[in-house]
C-alpha cells in the first residue's frame, strides 16, 4: 500500500538499527543509568511491540510507554456515566470500538448492552449521525473520547448536526489535550526522561510548535514521528543524535503529514465547539488541571453532559495499582505487584491493562508474564 | 485509537458538506474533507490527492514529495552504514 509498505522496508530498518546501535556506543560511555525515551501514544506502543522494536535497540535504551492511550487512562467513573447515560429508554449510544470492553466500577458498555441497552458501535462520528437522521424520535449519543487527533472528527461532526439543525444528537465530550498532560508527565519530582517520541497525528492537528515548551522550558530532546516501524527507528536514530550532540530540540521525522503550524481548518473548528475544561481526572496520573476540553455554552445543545446530566461519580482505583508510577517510566509493569496475576487483560484492574494500547496489556500479550 | 490509513481521493459526492470518496486499497468510502479544503484546494482540486483517513475524516493530504525525502535520507544512510561495514570488515 502506498505511503506504508515504504516504511516497513527491512534493509532500511536494519540501516537504522544498525545506526543506532552506533551512536549509543559514542553515548554510552557518558551514562550513570540507561537513556529513558517516553513514546507519548498509545499507536506508538502498538507499533514497538507489533514490530518488536525493544528487541532491536541496544541495552542502555529503555522505551518508557506514556499514558498517550484516551480508553486506558479514561476514569472508571466516565464509565459509569456512559453506561447511566446508555440505559436511558430513548437513547442510542454510539461509540467507536475500542471503548466497548472499558470496565466502569459496575459493568462496560458491552456488559449493559447485553443487558438490553442500545449500544451500537460505529466507524465514524458521521455513522452516529446518520443514526439520529434516521431515528428522530431517539436520543443519539456519541462517546467523544481521545485527544486532539480525534477531536476535529466529532467537532465537525457536531457543526454538521448544527446545520441541518439536527437536534436528536449530542455528544458526550471526553476529549483530551495532549501538551499538559506530557507537562503532567514532566513535573514529577522522580521523573528521569531523556527524551520524547511526539505522536505524529496529535501533531498533525496541533503542528510542532505546541511542542515547543517541551524543548525550551524542560530542556528535552523530541521527535514527532509517524506510525509505521521506520518511521519508529528514524525518529530514535535522530533523537540520539540530538542526544549524542547535548541537543533538545523539537525535530519532526513525520513530515509528509505535520507542518509548523498543523491543521486550521480542523483547529478552526475545535475551537468553536470546544473550550478548556478547569479539572479532568485520568486514570494513573489523577486529576489536574486544562487536561480536558469541555463543550462551549454556544454549543450546549448538543452536549449531553447538559442535555441529559450524568451521576458524575468519582471511582478510586485499586490501592494496589501502581499504573501512575509505570506511565512516568518510574517502574516497568512487571514491578507491580497485581501485574499478570489479579490484573490482566481479560479482567484489568488498572488503566494500562485495559486497551491493547496500554503499556501492561501490551507486556502481557507479548508474552512478558514476567521480568525476563 | 489514533491510527490513520493512506487513501486516493476519487471523486466529490456532495461539494457543499464537503464528502468525497476515498480508494484504500481497493474499498471505496465516503470520508468527509473539511480538514484539507481551503482557498488553494477547491474540492474538486482534491480529487487525485492521497490523504490520511481517520475515523471518516481525511485529516491530512499526504505530501509525496516529504515521503521521498524521507526515503532518500534513509536511503543514504544505508550507503553511509555499508560503508562503514566494509571500513570495519578490513580494518
Amino acid at each position: 500500500m502506498k505511503f506504508v509498505d515504504e516504511f516497513r522496508d527491512t534493509e532500511k530498518a536494519r540501516t537504522l538499527q544498525s545506526a543506532i546501535h552506533r551512536l549509543a556506543q559514542q553515548i554510552e560511555p557518558r551514562l550513570q543509568r540507561p537513556l529513558q525515551i517516553m513514546e507519548f501514544c498509545g499507536g506508538h506502543t502498538h507499533t514497538i511491540f507489533r514490530y518488536g522494536i525493544e528487541q532491536m535497540l541496544p541495552d542502555c535504551i529503555e522505551m518508557v510507554h506514556g499514558p498517550g492511550c484516551p480508553v486506558c487512562v479514561l476514569p472508571m467513573g466516565r464509565v459509569d456515566d456512559c453506561v447511566a447515560l446508555a440505559e436511558r429508554p430513548e437513547v442510542i449510544f454510539t461509540t467507536c470500538g475500542d471503548a466497548m470492553r472499558v470496565p466502569g466500577s459496575k459493568k462496560s458498555l458491552l456488559q449493559a448492552k447485553a443487558e438490553g441497552a442500545d449500544v451500537r458501535m460505529v466507524y465514524s462520528p458521521l455513522d452516529a449521525l446518520n443514526i439520529a437522521r434516521r431515528n428522530p424520535q431517539r436520543e443519539v449519543i456519541f462517546f467523544g473520547l481521545g485527544f486532539e487527533t480525534t477531536m476535529p472528527s466529532t467537532a465537525l461532526t457536531v457543526l454538521q448536526a448544527e446545520r441541518e439543525g439536527i437536534s436528536n444528537f449530542s455528544l458526550f465530550c471526553n476529549h483530551l489535550v495532549t501538551p499538559p498532560t506530557i507537562k503532567a508527565v514532566l513535573d514529577d519530582p522522580d521523573m528521569k526522561l531523556d527524551g520524547f517520541l511526539a505522536p505524529g497525528h496529535v501533531a498533525m492537528v496541533i503542528g510542532e510548535r505546541a511542542f515547543d515548551f517541551i524543548a525550551q522550558d524542560y530542556g528535552k530532546a523530541l521527535v514527532i514521528t509517524g506510525f509505521e516501524p521506520l518511521d519508529i527507528l528514524n525518529a530514535l536514530w535522530m533523537l540520539l543524535q540530538q542526544l549524542a550532540e547535548g541537543r533538545h530540540q523539537v525535530e519532526n521525522q513525520y513530515t509528509r503529514v505535520v507542518n509548523a503550524d498543523g491543521n486550521q481548518q480542523a483547529l478552526a473548528a475545535i475551537h468553536r465547539v470546544f473550550a478548556v475544561r478547569p479539572l479532568f481526572e485520568l486514570r494513573g496520573l489523577g486529576t489536574i488541571d486544562e487536561i480536558g476540553v469541555c463543550m462551549t455554552d454556544d454549543y450546549a445543545a448538543f452536549d449531553a453532559e447538559r442535555k441529559f446530566g450524568v451521576p458524575n461519580v468519582t471511582t478510586v482505583d485499586p490501592e494496589a495499582c501502581q499504573c501512575g508510577q509505570v506511565v512516568k517510566g518510574l517502574i516497568k509493569p512487571w514491578d507491580c505487584g497485581i501485574f499478570g496475576t489479579q490484573c490482566n487483560p481479560e479482567n484489568p484492574m488498572g488503566a494500562l491493562m485495559v486497551s491493547s494500547e496500554g503499556a501492561c496489556a501490551a507486556y502481557f500479550n507479548h508474552g512478558y508474564g514476567g521480568r525476563p | 485509537m489514533c491510527l490513520g490509513i493512506p487513501g486516493q481521493i476519487t471523486a466529490i459526492t456532495n461539494a457543499e458538506t464537503l464528502m468525497a470518496n476515498v480508494n484504500v486499497s481497493g474499498v471505496v468510502r465516503e470520508v468527509n474533507i473539511a480538514c484539507i479544503v481551503d482557498d488553494e484546494h477547491a474540492p474538486e482540486q482534491c480529487v487525485g490527492d492521497w490523504v490520511l483517513v481517520h475515523v471518516g475524516f481525511a485529516m491530512s493530504r499526504i505530501d509525496e514529495d516529504e515521503a521521498q525525502r524521507t526515503l532518500q535520507i534513509l536511503q543514504e544512510l544505508g550507503e553511509v552504514e555499508e560503508e562503514l561495514n566494509a571500513m570495519r570488515a578490513s580494518a
